[in-house]
């Protein structure tokens, strides 16, 4: 039990970190966007702004509306936070550090990210507030309909690797991949790796299905474009509205480990997991590169093991690495196009998500099944 | 619209403009660190600036004001000749004006005109104005002028009346003896001074200083603390001249044998005097 309860506390506060560096993140982000400057005051480039800002929510009063339903509204922003961080139970870090190895990674993290729509549905309704229970139904129409493209992505990538294991997933797009990897379905890049053996590049046509994927999971984030739950022009600040002190700080901390979660899932399912993007420039066995220490792989070009580690530890550490760049990296690019791209109406986000995304889904799961099928056909 | 561009088309249509707002996004976040120097608009290069950050981190940067800026006025008091013409052209009535007749000449300005009026008030309040520079056209000697200065926010409304009256009240009341009783010793030669001349009248303060003063401030306040406490730097020194001061004589002028008829024309009225200097008497010769 209590190992347990350690896990958890350590996955809680490496979280909450990355929550208060993602904050100060958006904010830079969004300042330099829009040619301000952003936080500068508190701490060295205000770097400490984001924790005074913490600090401060804190330390609030939490004010409760008297109209609003007592247990729903004290739940909701529970709700919300447990169902996002449960989900990163089943994320592969590195090679061997994995939560939960489950068989049913994907659909696990998919499926307990969605309760996430209840948190936010109780917010809405227990604040006893217009403007948050507009939120929480745009919110939950909208996580609803963006589900069914994001999953059919995902089963896009999933048809194609035969698991949803997310571990598997990522040992099978490297050098540690088990079967031989073709780039482009044809050239054997087996010992090459790196980049060569993502899944966007073994099977082109995932990189509409990874497009896809991105601009659902915006939209399951409620990340702009698709803000619409919380539009402030709108609806103030939507489902969260009514919230002060703690409690939106947790809705706030949900929203950026959600951001997080789907920016590493998409990483582990399209581009690579806890693999290093850099090839090996010459191929050689891997009983040979056993042997080798650092320099001699550094000699041999070989960059991808050279990244990806050798030794159990090395593997993990590095493995850490590419999982935490590659989520930034995803993370990065949501505020990017936070910052670019205006919120779309409600008419257009549904529009998009039944008549564009949807259809495209279930075509690129169309062209992963005859892939798979040609595949099997070509290399038995 | 989408029946028109079609469905295919409005895809790529819909990509490439997300993509050309991201390139456009990208390009100024490259630039974040490169934040823009704050130049005026007169400054070599204003126009030629980089794309960055615009901010102006303003206690520690300021955009440069121009010569001609016009914000906090400035009123040089030497130089004051108390016409009355600024107050009576300000359009929102933030000046108050009060002078009573000197004892001779006060000696002159900085540009040579003399001075025969003293000037115990001169209250500008900087929260009415509005900062049109009437007042300063008008002003024959210039000694009313704007300044560069335009950050000077108060927590207490009364603070923005500035004080550039030359004279602290207590000043003013012995001022204002001595001159009736030089006043009186004059008509004494002649005829002897009124009975009801002694008593000092005592000038009128702006309205809404007082009360707020005392509820709000826990000290005792003191009758000439707010007066020297906003324009230390403004108020300068008495112009009553040293020989004037001596020559008077000290004992209070009620001493003196009195006559029941006043002189009207002397008795300093107690709100604003007309400025009586400014029909110029075909005796008196221009000073030029």
């Amino acid at each position: 039990m209590l190992p347990e309860i350690i896990h958890i506390a350590i996955a809680l506060g490496a979280v909450a970190l990355y929550a208060l560096g993602a904050v100060y993140a958006e904010r830079k982000v969004s300042a330099y966007i829009q040619d301000r400057v952003g936080p500068l005051e508190v701490g060295p480039r205000g770097l400490l702004q984001t924790l005074a800002d913490i600090v401060k929510l804190v330390l609030k009063e939490d004010i409760q509306p008297t109209a609003a339903d007592k247990w729903l509204f004290r739940l909701a922003p529970v709700v919300i936070f447990v169902s996002v961080f449960a989900g990163y139970a089943a994320l592969p870090v590195g090679p061997g550090a994995v939560g939960a190895a489950l068989n049913v990674g994907l659909l696990f993290v998919m499926a307990i990210v969605s309760i996430d729509v209840i948190g936010l549905l109780m917010a809405g309704w227990g604040s006893n507030n217009k403007y948050a229970y507009l939120g929480s139904l745009r919110s939950v129409s909208q996580i609803i309909s963006y589900e069914i493209p994001a999953a059919i992505a995902l089963m896009a990538a999933v048809l194609m690797f035969g698991t949803l294991n997310l571990h598997d997933l990522s040992i099978q797009q490297g050098l540690h991949a088990e079967s031989p990897v073709y780039f482009l379905g044809v050239w054997d890049v087996s010992q090459i790796g790196g980049i060569l053996s993502w899944a966007i590049f073994r099977y082109p046509h995932l990189i509409l299905a990874y497009l896809i994927y991105f601009i659902a999971s915006l939209a399951e984030c409620n990340r702009a474009p698709f803000d619409l739950p919380e539009a402030e022009s709108e609806l103030v600040s939507g489902f969260h509205v009514e919230y002060s002190g703690f409690r939106f700080a947790v809705v706030f901390l949900a929203e950026y480990a959600n951001m997080f979660l789907v920016g590493v899932i998409a990483s582990v399912v399209f581009l690579g997991g806890w693999n290093s993007p850099l090839p090996n420039l010459v191929a050689i066995e891997p009983a040979q590169v056993q042997s080798m220490g650092f320099w001699d792989l550094l000699k041999n070009l070989q960059f991808g093991y050279l990244t990806t580690g050798i030794t159990e530890v090395s593997m993990a550490i590095w493995g850490a690495f590419w999982v935490l760049l590659k989520g930034f990296g995803a993370v990065f690019v949501q505020m990017w196009i936070r910052w670019t791209v205006p919120r779309v109406r409600v008419d257009q986000l549904l529009k998009l998500s039944w008549k564009k995304l949807t259809p495209a889904a279930f075509l690129l799961l169309l062209v992963s099944a005859i892939w798979k099928l040609a595949e099997v056909y070509a290399h038995t | 619209m989408t029946n028109r561009v079609g469905y295919i088309k409005e895809i790529r249509k819909s990509l490439q403009t997300a993509w050309k707002g991201l390139t456009l996004t990208w390009s100024h976040f490259r630039r974040g660190k490169h934040k823009q120097q704050v130049l005026g608009i007169d400054q070599p290069g204003y126009f030629e600036q980089a794309a960055g950050p615009v901010t102006v981190l303003y206690p520690a940067e300021k955009v440069p004001v121009p010569d001609n800026g016009r914000y906090r006025l400035h009123m040089e008091t030497d130089d004051c000749i108390g016409c009355d013409k600024c107050a009576r052209i300000c359009p929102v009535d933030c000046i108050t004006i009060e002078t009573f007749k000197a004892d001779g000449d006060l000696g002159k300005t900085s540009d040579g005109t003399v001075k025969r009026l003293h000037l115990p008030v001169f209250d500008i309040d900087m929260a009415k104005c509005m900062y049109c520079g009437l007042c300063t056209t008008v002003c024959p000697t210039e000694c009313l002028t704007m300044t560069k200065v335009y950050d000077f926010s108060e927590y207490d409304r009364d603070n923005f009346v500035y004080h550039f009256g030359a004279y602290s009240p207590e000043e003013e009341v012995r001022i204002r003896a001595e001159v009736d009783l030089a006043k009186n010793l004059k008509t004494a030669q002649t005829e002897p001074a009124p009975e009801a001349e002694p008593e000092v009248p005592v000038r009128r303060r702006p309205v809404m200083r007082k009360p707020a003063e005392e509820e709000t401030s826990a000290v005792p306040p003191t009758p000439e603390s707010d007066a020297l406490e906003k324009p230390k730097t403004f108020r300068p020194r008495p112009l009553m001249k040293q020989t004037q001061a001596s020559e008077s004589p000290s004992e209070p002028p009620s001493l003196q044998e009195s006559k029941p008829e006043p002189p009207v024309e002397d008795k300093p009225a107690t709100p604003r005097p007309r400025p009586v200097f400014k029909r110029p008497t075909p005796d008196s010769t221009p000073e030029s």
